[in-house]
């Protein structure tokens, strides 16, 4: 196991390396110059003077090879770099703005997860009933409804039945858990349908896969009763594809986040991420990219470890 | 040794009028039709016939194991000990499971729990229904182990499936039957899914259970050797019917069914002298949407009377206790040797081949390279699938190639037709040396025929499509109406209708499909073919079809083969020279019949032990020796001879040398430096 | 032939249908009418994506009115613009005719829907069928690659290409868009036509075919790609509807198309929050006939994986 997770842990770095490479050379195949568009912003007119005395105070006319040392070797201090808007630190940018969109990932993953699992395991077991079609019919709206349109939704919603929005100055989770809650729901269950539809598709098929299999009929030919047939032996198999999925579509969630902080007008990274690019912000951008991948294959690192843990076949490779 | 069981009259389960019907798409399938037999206490049934006759569907209709969605169960009554099973509440059923009455399935692969460790699926049913404590159960688990043969039980009820050998995995699940010490063991297949070996101690294992605890075992086969050599009582099924029932000893003296006559003479034998032509049943078993009237065998009966569209009664054929359910039963009883065409009684040779070399292989090596790991690195490793291998095949000849699976055979083929690159070693094919380079040439030349009729045409393309190709890519006719016109003589040589050529290989049986692949391979005119296992995926009555297609067509067209298989008796029929290897080398090769009459490798001995042949008096009699352990892993195989390790009369010197193939008698050589010393 | 009765539960597709079952309808009736008896959901979303497609094609007869009609008499802001016999599903904040801005918006949808999904699949098709059939360096080498490219979510993807690749409108059609929509779904598409070609060349035909000396070229076209087109057509299927999802979000965030052209998500972009009680038509007709496209190509991909290939992973 130890071993497993460690050549697991030891493939992260070449990839990671690869995402910084790629992301760099992308950002800056952009075409316009930020510079430019910015000091015109400032001052109107500019001349091409000003323009290169401009980019070469923020580095971009340095030669490409030290512009990606200058990356390469900031990235593992922490080091992404200024904004080309504000001309602060991106780490600090981002740090200012990233708990509010971490918190709203997390509340969704619970929310969907949560839902998601008795949903798609009664949708299994009473296949075929009005139960299992109403479940399958929510779950295909799940991957057609856009979650965007989905939080306009919910907002007309809650301004019909409450009157009002919930607080834009997002109180703090530990200043006030409650509010701070009630405001990240809406959001949370706009951008957690389609993830909770996915996983309870995933895990209904799965389930009934498992339950097809010539195990389950060894254990019923055991004579143990039915609740532990399907919970022990059908169960244990079948998160194992889901658990997979769980983490594969993250990935969904956190592009979710983008439109979905948009909707909801909530101050987090996927707000900022359109915002930088609307400026052209190379470094915002490549900044932002960057963590994105780097959460989405640190995340696959954990369910790949967490799938080791469930299944013996890769704990114990022959 | 079978002990007379009718001195226990005690009758343990009494089936009556058993009918299950499944709801399918398609209609109504009625699997298993008015079925009535019984089991005795500590008696060994076995049920036999081809696939889809309802064997399997009625033991899994007495375990209550069918989905209720699709299937109706019915009987008259279905008497366990006493308790009516057809009426049983489904919880008091759950009782009887896994209690009282167990099952294992066919393959072993997948009817284990893959997460769960072996000891936590054996401690369940003792948990369940004996009340045993976590610790109680755990210790009888390690006796259980220890009962079926598994060395190091403490260390392998921590361990998980996957790191068990196919055997193991069923010894495994027989232990997972018997924890409870039931009164029942049905056994669908047990033993298919494994080599032969292995099967033998497997079986060997059922049946000293059977014995010592006194449990009544239900053994489901379609191999008649195995009935013969295990079985107190057989049931003999065809298209959802009882067609015969009896005691061992009188189905195999005196069958008294055309099918059960059919079936033993369309099986290769290797106790008697070899026929010319496998006795085929023509045509294939009824659809069960929509069965024939009447008797449901008489499309394909040999003695078929108009009288046989009524379904012909039960009634006792040589003893009461044998009974058949045939309109003509005396006769098929007079005339069983001749029903399906005169049985030769003289020894038969097989027709004469050329001088010629054809095919010449010298010192031929095919190793795979995989990656080991060790820690944290990994190092390369090579699998020895054929080490230095030598042989040649003439003109016209059949070299069949023999052994169990890892022995290399399949790899060797694959390494004449260079459809894998061979590591080392010559090939010549007509006195051209082959390589790389020269291989397009000689293609047309060596065709190739494989195991499984389902991946091995392409679903995409008709039947004519599939014929039409070769002869496309190869030039053989100009124009499409000769390619067509060739197409429907190809149809017809391998006996198919010429219409075929329209249909989707979907559309055909496993059997047609094997012709339409034979048909194929004859496109290109070959001088040689590799049948790469043709017939262990057919059921039994279309194997001989195939044998004696091949064989016709061997006189016909004067075509050698390269024989790969692994079941002796079809090898031994239809070679001119048998070789029998063992993970990658060659242990024995004889001439005619030298190998089965007179077998010097142990291997060899050891195969052909293993194999039981449809007589019981023989196979009662039989003295055997069983080979103990498991094929080694082809990864870390043996030093010396690869034998030694399971060899019974290996000494020390044999791991240390690699024995050559020595001559012991014309046309027939050895590798064991034990036999030489002799 | 027999039919095998024994194992009626012994493999389950998606729907926990009996993929055995399934096959033997399959093979016996497989004409189109068939498809229409044996997958009424999958029918239904075909009709719903000809209605779309027909809506689209004939627009400027199917529309009430011309959709860039500005009326500020009708707006919102007026106090007017509900659902009325003049404008059947409401004017927006410029008085323009919702049902024929959607009408309208049919046309971007499909054709950049359409399009991204050909142009993505196709390439990852054949991505995924020459590393399979490669084997080897090259075949580690593009799965490192599709696995570097997996690393980004959809969207994100698609908004980096948008940021980069300038815009291009080639008869009314975003190239820009369509690029940056088809680029995320090469890896995923590669990724599954490269296994589905990888279990082929296994097969025993493929085995047959080069003993019988056919050259690679053959054995690729004649017997590779037809098996591999079955998921083919479902995946381009499924992306479709993908693709419709994410022009409406690119849109939607003002990175899809502009002023001009129609576009579902951008009738749903910088919707003033007041419109949210006043005017709700605005919001909720554009998002559900995203909603209804999308939908539809799902049930047509579900059958047609059903129908073709049960055991597909998508």
């Amino acid at each position: 196991m130890l071993r497993y997770t460690a050549k697991r842990l030891l493939l992260v770095i070449p990839t990671l390396t690869a995402v910084a490479m790629l992301v760099f050379f992308l950002v800056r195949v952009v075409p316009g110059d930020p510079v430019e568009v910015k000091l015109m912003g400032e001052f109107g007119d500019v001349t091409p003077e000003q323009v290169l005395k401009e980019r070469t105070r923020l580095g971009l006319e340095d030669p490409l090879p030290i512009q990606f040392m200058n990356f390469m070797v900031g990235l593992p201090q922490g080091d992404l770099g200024i904004s080309l808007v504000t001309e602060r630190s991106v780490m600090e940018e981002i740090g200012g703005r990233i708990w509010i969109s971490i918190e709203l990932a997390f509340f969704a993953t619970i929310l969907s997860v949560i839902i998601a699992f008795p949903l798609g395991t009664l949708a299994a077991l009473y296949r075929g009933t009005w139960f299992d079609y109403l479940i399958r019919m929510i779950t295909i709206g799940g991957l057609a409804v856009p979650s965007f349109w989905f939080g306009m939704l919910l907002i007309m919603l809650l301004l019909a039945v409450v009157g009002k929005l919930p607080s834009l100055d997002t109180a703090g989770l530990f200043e006030d858990p409650l509010e701070n809650l009630y405001t990240l729901l809406w959001p949370a269950i706009s951008v957690g349908y389609r993830y909770s539809a996915v996983i309870a598709r995933m895990l209904r098929s799965s389930i009934l896969e498992v339950l097809a299999e010539d195990y389950i009929r060894t254990a019923r030919a055991k004579g143990l009763y039915e609740r532990v047939v399907i919970v022990k032996h059908g169960m244990r198999n079948a998160l194992l594809p889901t658990v997979t999925v769980v983490g594969l579509e993250f990935a969904f969630l956190i592009g979710g986040l983008v439109v979905t902080e948009q909707v909801f007008n909530i101050n987090g990274i996927g707000k900022m991420f359109v915002e930088a690019v609307q400026f052209n912000d190379l470094t915002m951008l490549q900044g932002l990219v960057l963590l994105v991948a780097t959460s989405f294959v640190l995340i696959n690192l954990a369910v790949d470890i967490l799938y080791a843990t469930l299944d013996p076949r890769i704990r114990y490779q022959t | 040794m079978n002990k007379d069981k009718s001195s226990n009259p005690e009758v343990l389960l009494d089936v009556e009028d058993l009918e299950v019907e499944f709801s399918t798409g398609a209609g109504i399938v009625r699997a298993v039709d008015k079925t009535s037999f019984k089991v005795h206490k500590g008696e060994f049934l076995s049920i036999v016939g081809e696939s889809g006759c309802g064997k399997s569907v009625t033991a899994l209709s007495i375990m209550r194991l069918l989905p209720k969605k699709t299937a109706t169960v019915k009987a008259k009554k279905i008497l366990f000990d006493g308790l009516d099973l057809s009426t049983l509440p489904e919880a008091e059923m759950r009782t009887l499971r896994g209690r009282h009455m167990s099952m294992i399935f066919q393959e072993p692969m997948t009817s284990l729990n893959p997460v769960l460790t072996i000891g936590d699926q054996l401690t369940e049913p003792l948990i369940t229904h004996l009340n045993m404590s976590q610790k109680e159960a755990d210790i009888r688990a390690i006796e259980l182990l220890s009962m079926v043969g598994i060395p190091d039980p403490e260390r392998r009820i921590t361990q998980y499936p996957h790191q068990f050998s196919g055997g193991m995995r069923q010894r495994a699940m027989i232990a997972i039957g018997l924890a409870c010490e039931p009164k029942l063991i049905i056994a669908d297949e047990p033993t298919t899914a494994l080599d032969v070996t292995i099967q033998a101690q497997i079986l060997e294992l059922l049946k000293d259970i059977s014995e010592r605890l006194g449990i009544a075992v239900i053994l489901i086969t379609h191999n008649l050797g195995v009935v013969a050599a295990y079985a107190d009582k057989v049931n003999v099924m065809y298209a959802a019917r009882i067609i015969e029932r009896g005691t061992s000893s009188n189905i195999f003296a005196t069958p008294s069914h055309p099918y059960t006559v059919g079936l033993m003479r369309s099986v290769p034998r290797l106790d008697k002298p070899r026929v010319g032509r496998l006795a085929t049943i023509e045509g294939m078993p009824p659809n069960l949407l929509a069965p024939p009237v009447g008797c449901r065998f008489r499309e394909r009966c040999p003695i078929a009377e108009p009288r046989s569209e009524e379904t012909p009664p039960t009634i006792a054929a040589s003893n009461p206790a044998h009974t058949v359910s045939c309109w003509k039963s005396d006769e098929v009883n007079a005339n069983a040797a001749t029903l399906y065409g005169a049985e030769t009684a003289t020894e038969t040779e097989k027709a004469a081949h050329g001088d010629k070399v054809l095919l010449k292989v010298e010192g031929l090596k095919q190793y795979f390279k995989i990656s080991l790991r060790e820690g944290l690195k990994s190092h390369e490793v090579d699998i020895r699938a054929v080490d230095d291998m030598s042989f040649n095949v003439r003109e016209g000849e059949t070299v069949g190639l023999v052994g169990e699976s890892g022995c290399g055979k399949t790899s060797a083929g694959r390494a004449i037709l260079h459809l894998n690159t061979p590591t080392g070693g010559q090939i010549e094919f007509d006195g051209n040396l082959l390589n790389g380079g020269n291989i397009a040439a000689v293609r047309r030349d060596m065709q190739v025929i494989f195991q499984d009729p389902f991946s091995s045409l392409n679903p995409r393309m008709k039947v004519g499509q599939i014929l039409e190709e070769p002869l496309k890519v190869h030039k053989l006719r100009e124009g499409k109406e000769a390619r067509l016109d060739r197409v429907a003589e190809l149809l017809t040589q391998v006996g198919l209708y010429p219409y075929f050529a329209d249909r989707y290989p979907h559309e055909l049986s496993g059997g047609q499909r094997q012709r339409v692949g034979i048909a194929r391979a004859l496109a290109l005119e070959p001088r040689m073919i590799i049948c790469d296992e043709p017939v262990s995926a057919l059921d039994v009555s279309v194997q001989a079809q195939i044998i004696n297609l091949l064989e016709d067509l061997q006189n016909d067209l004067g075509l050698a083969y390269v024989f790969i298989a692994h079941d002796l008796a079809v090898v031994r029929h239809i070679s001119h020279r048998v070789i029998v290897m063992y993970l990658g080398k060659v242990m024995e090769v004889g001439e005619g019949d030298s190998l089965y009459e007179n077998p010097q490798h142990p291997y060899t001995r050891a195969l052909l032990d293993a194999a039981p042949v449809p007589d019981p008096e023989i196979e009662q009699n039989r003295q055997r020796t069983i080979l103990e352990g498991d094929i080694p892993s082809p990864l870390n195989p043996p030093a010396g001879c690869v034998f030694s390790t399971r060899c019974p009369i290996a000494t020390n010197e044999c791991s240390n040398l690699i024995p050559p193939l020595d001559e012991f008698a014309p046309g027939h050589t050895v590798a064991c430096i034990q036999i030489e010393a002799n | 032939m027999s039919v095998s009765a024994q194992s009626a539960d012994s493999s389950l597709s998606e729907d926990g249908n009996n993929v055995d079952q399934l096959k033997a309808e399959q093979t016996s009736k497989r004409s189109a009418l068939d498809f229409v008896k044996q997958q009424p959901l999958g029918t239904m979303g075909l009709l719903i994506i000809v209605i779309l497609f027909l809506a689209a094609v004939f627009a400027p007869h199917v529309a009430p009115v011309d959709p860039e009609t500005v009326d500020f008499m009708s707006s919102p802001a007026m106090g007017g613009g509900a659902p009325s016999a003049a404008h059947l599903l409401g004017a927006d904040a410029f008085g323009r005719d919702i049902l024929s801005r959607l009408i309208y918006g049919s046309r971007t949808a499909l054709s950049i829907g359409f399009f991204s999904a050909f142009i993505g699949c196709s390439i990852g098709a054949i991505i995924g069928i020459i590393s399979a059939f490669a084997g080897g360096r090259v075949d580690i080498l593009v799965q490192r690659g599709i696995d570097l490219m997996l690393s980004f979510p959809i969207i994100i993807l698609a908004i980096l290409v948008i940021a980069i690749v300038p815009k291009n409108v080639i008869f009314g059609i975003d190239i820009n868009v369509i690029i940056a929509i088809s680029i995320p779904f090469i890896p995923k598409v590669a990724r599954v036509i490269r296994s589905a070609a990888l279990s082929i060349v296994t097969l025993a035909y493929i085995d047959a075919a080069r003993a019988a000396g056919y050259s690679g070229k053959r054995v690729v076209f004649r017997h590779i790609l037809p098996n591999v087109t079955a998921p083919y057509l479902i995946l381009i299927t499924a992306y479709i509807g993908q693709a419709i999802l994410l022009e409406a979000s690119l849109s939607f965030l003002g990175l899809g198309v502009v002023e001009p052209t129609p576009s579902w998500g951008l009738m749903l972009s910088g919707v003033n929050s007041d419109y949210y009680i006043t005017a709700p038509w605005m919001i909720i007709f554009p998002g559900l006939a995203v909603t209804l496209a999308v939908f539809a190509f799902n049930l047509l991909g579900d059958s047609l994986r059903d129908w073709l290939d049960p055991k597909l992973k998508l």
